[in-house]
């Protein structure tokens, strides 16, 4: 039977490659919640190359936990946020400009609970994907107004501590969050092995 | 590590009884380098630093449970999104998402784009000097039925230029993207076709190290799905990461 062919190994991963921008993104993919969602805001950012220069074809995805820090997914054995949050998708998608910028909408998660007792700090996970990376990469964006929850995290504490605030995102003036990703060099953001 | 930070949600109940999945981890060897010479865009976008372990909680073991609401049953047949009919081999592209651990994944989005029977993406930054059809876009999605199975009609792809070195030329592919029911089992990866004589001399198919491994990227020429007088039918199964185990299945006692 061809079925048992494949049974015992992995597909690989391979890149993404220049032309992902005719499938994979979508119209409303840099919303986690629809527009006009209270408490909604914006993360801003570019993705860097070694030599500095911002890429024009990456690929941004998120995923988190809604505002109470729970996932409607049959894994997370708390269940659905009974409060219920309409639109909440917990995914945004978004490519990155001919300037090398990316946006998503979002809301905060709430802080997570381990299967070890901790608390995870509120946190986005991130994955890169683009021409010259033949496997996504894997980082976090944890909030810049949460330092007491940030300092208790496991992940964050795991991190060495001078690498830390690659992790973090910024605030601006407006009211969005910056979180730039550099793949490489002096500034290189923490990534993870997932 | 004790949990002293004020939380603005609701007090999270029995954080001690939560109980996860957890993930197999591939060897080194399935997945390419991210630093690989051969492929020249590497070199100053592949992270220089080690990765710093990351474990499965909530985040990790669930993920975005994308539905049919995207999709319309015209995205699993390239040939019919336009008024008339794509140049090109017709050809279904068959197979299963399975875990490694060999169970079907079920309910599950795959999205594909390709070039045309030309060697020519639909894409505003292709340089490539070859016809693009009117009617072929190169883009298809669906989504996995209860037993893992999805299928696409499509056309064969054409190999096309590209510039890593001196006369390169990718083989003919399909690039696949899969989400599986977690954000661990996320994969984006190309489809390639079997007897190639290109694959030899690919550096992005040779990037994955392991030889099996390499060879799980081939599809299978199979005259039992190929259809008369109509396509060819080739099978390729994507294999995701499966659970190592739960500790419901392997209680600590």
């Amino acid at each position: 039977m061809s079925e048992r062919r494949n049974m015992s190994g992995l597909t690989p991963s391979q890149t993404v490659g220049p032309y992902f921008a005719m499938r994979l993104p979508w119209p409303d993919g840099p919303y986690v919640v629809p527009e006009g969602t209270p408490d909604a805001f914006t993360i801003v950012g570019r993705v860097y190359d070694g030599a500095g220069n911002a890429l024009p074809d990456a690929m941004i995805e998120t995923w988190q936990a809604d505002q109470d820090g729970r996932f409607a997914h049959p894994d997370d054995p708390r269940g659905a946020s009974p409060a219920g949050y309409a639109g909440f998708r917990g995914f945004g998608r978004c490519e990155t400009a001919a300037d090398g910028s990316y946006r998503i909408v979002t809301v905060k998660p709430g802080p997570l609970p381990t299967p070890d007792g901790d608390i995870e700090a509120p946190h986005l996970d991130v994955s890169v994907f683009a021409r010259g990376l033949l496997d996504r990469v894997v980082t976090r964006m944890y909030f810049p107004d949460e330092m007491a929850a940030n300092a208790a995290d496991p992940v964050l504490c795991s991190v060495d501590r001078a690498r830390r605030g690659t992790l973090i995102a910024i605030a601006e003036p407006e009211g969005h969050l910056r979180f730039d990703i550099w793949l490489q060099g002096d500034r290189e953001t923490v990534f993870f092995d997932l | 590590m004790t949990a002293d930070v004020t939380v603005s949600a609701p007090a999270i109940t029995e954080p001690s009884r939560l109980l996860l999945p957890v993930y197999e981890r591939p060897g080194p060897a399935v997945h390419p380098p991210l630093d690989f010479a051969g492929y020249r865009s590497t070199g100053l976008r592949h992270p220089k630093r080690p990765l710093v372990l990351l474990p499965h909680r909530l985040t990790e073991v669930t993920g975005p449970l994308l539905g049919s609401d995207l999709i319309t049953p015209s995205d699993a047949d390239l040939t019919m999104q336009h008024d008339g009919e794509p140049l090109g081999q017709r050809i279904i592209v068959t197979g299963r998402v399975l875990d490694s651990d060999g169970r079907p994944v079920p309910d599950t989005l795959l999205e594909i784009w390709q070039t045309n029977a030309a060697g020519r993406y639909r894409h505003s930054r292709e340089q490539h000097p070859a016809p693009l059809d009117p009617n072929f876009t190169g883009i298809g999605r669906c989504i996995s039925d209860a037993g893992g199975r999805y299928r696409f009609i499509t056309i064969a792809p054409g190999a096309y230029p590209w510039g890593n070195h001196h006369n390169a030329w990718r083989p003919a592919h399909i690039h696949f993207s899969l989400f599986g029911r977690a954000f661990t089992q996320r994969l984006v990866t190309q489809m390639y076709f079997p007897g190639d004589p290109l694959l030899a001399l690919d550096p992005i198919f040779n990037s994955v190290p392991d030889e099996a491994a390499r060879q799980r990227l081939i599809a299978r020429f199979d005259i039992n799905l190929t259809q008369p007088e109509w396509a060819l039918g080739y099978e390729w199964d994507i294999v995701l990461r499966g659970r190592i185990a739960t500790v419901f299945e392997e209680p600590h006692l």
